[in-house]
């Protein structure tokens, strides 16, 4: 804490929170100490586990079933809130203080029209008249939030709006009792960068305008260093390191913020491998496919190749097609119109005993390491499948060779007999890969491969995507919504929007010198360049 | 909409085609000859006394001589203006004895939906709202017992308890309403019990959900957060349900009826299937099949009331 910050707002004292359960006690909050002051914003930042959404559940009192404050104090405006009865607390939630939540899609009730989920508000606090009038001054709180044709959208269902909308609606609803404090938990993770820049601007101007204190949550260091006045990194339950966020971004102090700092893909670091000049593996031409009988098209007229040992980063924001394009590649869905050629074959073309020979060839890794490994078979049983599947050696073989697999993605033999369930989100992301390499394909598509997981795991499974990559000469067709990953593992880049590439070209010629304006706006709205620019503040 | 609507009653129609064609198919797929059980019923005796051109001419009269696609064509047309011919049994008009069956059924069915609702939703509620962790599994267990006792049971229990031991309630008969309150509770009870799992578990799952959490986080008290937000959410699957429960209350009408001695529906099913009285047993199928018809299509028609993410479509 500065020494020319007025006097906090809230103040966090020794708080201890636990998860109990009749097995085991996990001591997820141990001894953090926090101090906010009106109209500054503090950023709460580690990565998954680490104790930082207990932390902003417990200042707002709504801790998830079996966890408890097991000790220390929360203190709004010399008010010790740990002391609160349920009844004492309403008047505090909405009124005193404002929550943002991480997951702004499903955060709204589905069958609620949205002025009455704004108007909500003001009701249980006493702020309007009448239902009429709280009607009347949810449709402004909406225009506040920046919202386009407030009435119109308070009319709306949830499902009707974009994620991004629902977040400012969400924003409407945190601020509509003028809250002295903010709660943001991961405000922007669901959402697009260029989404999130605006939403985060949002958030800045209106706690600047009414003085309302800031408690940013986040996994994501740029965003916490250009945001806050101050960071709090936390670890295992503890705050290890603090201070101002051009500070311990640039210059961290503790070992494990300088290892978060060094994971965080570097958008100024050389890309990695130079583009090779094989011959290309994979020719796609006038790439469409429509839905909605033709109404909307999400891929509309793609073209790009790439070449034998090349990786080829396809980024774009939700709703770009670029995962639609994906699926067509690897022929689980067919096209409108278009051809793919891998390696000289049609895939349109083929039969489907060649069609399934040429599956061998190309690979998925999907996004979600959970949803995509079925969750009653074994790690074993998951790598094998293909094998079983191609019938390509007996089961001796089988497991010679999940062995060898399981090495070459640094797991130990030991996790072959263990179920997703019992795994990390990094090591279900690598038995993905193992199984995707069990055929020895030559080409990988990889959609959104690194999405779920925290960057300390996400740096490690790139390294093991890089290293894979230089063994054994495969290509990589790598789905991202996230420039700075694509830059460290692809040597071509293509820039996708609304179905269509807009870029294409080397990843240091698209990221340092980007042609189209939707390039340039992408690579401005990527967080840690405010904090990277030496500015005081 | 009225589109919808449309579409959805021509499906219906083709439903009851379906119900009337199987119900045809049962009078000659069942062993023995209905001309022969007539006369059994008639006469009240073994048929075997009955002279056979007195037979032949029954079966003449009946039309049951005639090849088996006229016989179908003409029951398919006469039960579309509800001309179900004449009981075996009775001789009288099966459209009036249906008729005169009718009312008490509807009150004893309507009764124990509307009960079937309130026990439900308050089962449901205290089972989530109640203050203290025994009582809401004392809820849920009670929901338990209500559907595995079987009705006749209850029946016969709540006879004994309120009929003969206080005293408030008569034990039998449909002649006022007094005489309703029993067998409805009877009724209901198994039904309610389902309902109210359905319930008490989608609001488990609902409460679970994040923009619980944010109703939270506004300020909204316990109450508020169960009624305004969980309970919409969770109340779709306890309509469907609600909805194929009328099957359950006909088919516990049978028991029902019979125990309290009502008159109804319930009653005239069993007596016509222990004497074999196919134009009833086909009417009453005829009926249970349009009365299906029109309940899913109104539970269908409420669907968007309470989720209006729901667009109704014909499929």
């Amino acid at each position: 804490m500065t020494t020319d910050a007025p006097q906090p707002l809230l103040s966090v004292r020794d708080l201890h929170v636990a998860f109990r359960s009749r097995r085991s006690t996990v001591r997820a909050v141990r001894g953090v100490n926090l101090d906010l002051a009106p109209g500054r914003t503090l950023a709460l930042v580690g990565e998954s586990g680490s104790g930082k959404s207990t932390t902003g559940l417990a200042v707002l009192g709504l801790l998830p079933p079996g966890a408890q404050v097991t000790g220390g104090h929360v203190t709004l405006a010399g008010r010790d809130l740990t002391a609160l009865r349920e009844r004492a607390w309403r008047t505090v939630r909405g009124r005193e203080i404002g929550f943002v939540p991480q997951d702004p899609m499903v955060s709204l009730n589905p069958v609620r029209r949205v002025g009455h989920q704004v108007a909500e508000v003001l009701l249980i606090h006493g702020l309007a008249e009448d239902r009429k009038a709280a009607h009347a001054r949810a449709v402004d709180l909406l225009a506040d939030a920046g919202l386009p044709e407030p009435a119109e959208v308070a009319r709306t269902l949830p499902h009707e709006l974009s994620g991004g909308m629902c977040q400012r609606v969400l924003i409407a609803i945190a601020l509509a009792g003028r809250p002295k404090l903010l709660i943001a938990d991961e405000p922007t993770s669901a959402l697009d960068v260029t989404v999130q820049r605006r939403i985060l601007d949002h958030l800045e101007t209106v706690t600047e305008q009414h003085g309302t204190a800031l408690l940013l949550i986040t996994h994501d260091l740029s965003v916490a260093a250009d945001r806050a006045d101050e960071i709090a990194v936390m670890s295992r339950g503890e705050i290890v390191e603090r201070g101002p966020g051009h500070r311990v971004l640039t210059a961290p102090a503790h070992p494990y913020t300088r290892e978060l700092v060094a994971a965080v893909p570097d958008m100024t670091a050389a890309p990695a491998a130079p583009a090779p000049a094989g011959p290309p593996l994979l020719e796609v031409r006038g790439l469409r496919r429509s839905f909605d009988g033709g109404r909307t098209a999400a891929v509309d007229g793609v073209g790009f190749t790439l070449a034998a040992g090349g990786s080829l980063g396809i980024v774009g924001e939700s709703g770009s097609g670029k995962s639609t394009t994906a699926q067509l590649v690897l022929r689980l869905d067919r096209p409108d119109a278009g051809t793919i050629t891998f390696d000289g074959h049609d895939l349109g073309s083929l039969g489907p005993a060649a069609l399934r020979r040429l599956r061998r060839d190309i690979q998925p890794v999907f996004q979600d390491p959970y949803g995509s490994l079925d969750p009653r078979f074994t790690v074993a049983q998951s790598i094998a499948e293909p094998l079983r599947a191609y019938r390509t050696t007996g089961r001796r073989g089988r497991q010679r060779r999940v062995a060898e697999l399981l090495d070459l993605v640094r797991l130990p033999a030991t996790a072959a007999g263990r179920r997703p369930a019992e795994l990390s989100g990094g090591q279900r992301q690598r038995v993905s890969i193992a199984r995707a390499l069990a055929l020895t394909p030559r080409l990988l598509v990889l959609d959104e491969p690194v999405s779920a997981l925290d960057v300390s795991v996400q740096a490690s499974v790139l390294d093991l995507l890089a290293e894979l990559r230089a063994g054994f000469g495969l290509s990589y067709l790598f789905i991202s919504h996230d420039l700075a990953v694509v830059r460290q593992v692809c040597d071509r880049v293509a820039v996708m929007r609304r179905g269509r590439i807009v870029e294409t070209g080397p990843v240091a010629r698209v990221f340092d010198h980007p042609g189209h304006p939707y390039t340039q706006e992408l690579l401005s709205a990527i967080p840690g360049r405010r904090a990277r620019t030496p500015q005081p503040g | 909409m009225r589109r919808y609507v449309l579409v959805r009653l021509a499906n219906g129609l083709i439903v009851l085609w379906a119900a009337l064609s199987l119900s045809f198919l049962v009078l000659h797929l069942v062993p023995g000859d209905p001309v022969s059980i007539m006369l059994r019923s008639a006469g009240g005796g073994d048929p075997v006394g009955v002279d056979r051109a007195q037979a032949d001419a029954l079966r003449a009269e009946l039309g049951l001589d005639r090849p088996l696609y006229a016989q179908y064509a003409d029951f398919v047309s006469r039960a579309l203006t509800l001309d179900f011919g004449t009981s075996f049994g009775t001789g009288d008009e099966v459209a009036a004895m249906l008729g005169r069956a009718l009312p008490s059924t509807l009150e004893l069915a309507t009764a124990s939906l509307l009960l079937t609702a309130v026990l439900g939703v308050a089962a449901a509620l205290a089972a989530t709202l109640a203050p203290w962790a025994p009582l809401r599994n004392a809820v849920l267990s009670g929901t338990v017992a209500g559907i595995s006792l079987p009705s006749f049971w209850t029946a016969i229990l709540l006879i004994q308890v309120f009929s003969f031991g206080l005293g408030w309630f008569p034990a039998y008969g449909d002649s006022d309403t007094s005489r309703l309150v029993l067998p409805a509770i009877a009724l209901a009870l198994p039904s309610a019990g389902v309902l109210a799992q359905l319930l008490a578990k989608g609001l488990r799952m609902a409460l679970a959900e994040p923009y619980v959490r944010t109703a939270r986080a506004k300020g909204a008290g316990r109450l508020r957060t169960v009624w305004t937000h969980a309970f919409r959410n969770a109340s779709i699957p306890a309509l469907t349900m609600l909805g194929m429960m009328i099957g359950n209350i006909l088919a516990g009408a049978i028991i029902t009826e019979t125990v309290f001695a009502r008159a109804g529906i319930g009653r005239l099913t069993a007596d016509a299937i222990a004497d074999q009285d196919f134009p009833v047993i086909r009417a009453i199928i005829f009926l249970a099949g349009a009365l299906y018809v029109v309940v899913n299509l109104a539970v269908d028609l409420i669907y968007p009331k309470v989720d209006p993410r729901i667009v109704l479509q014909p499929a």
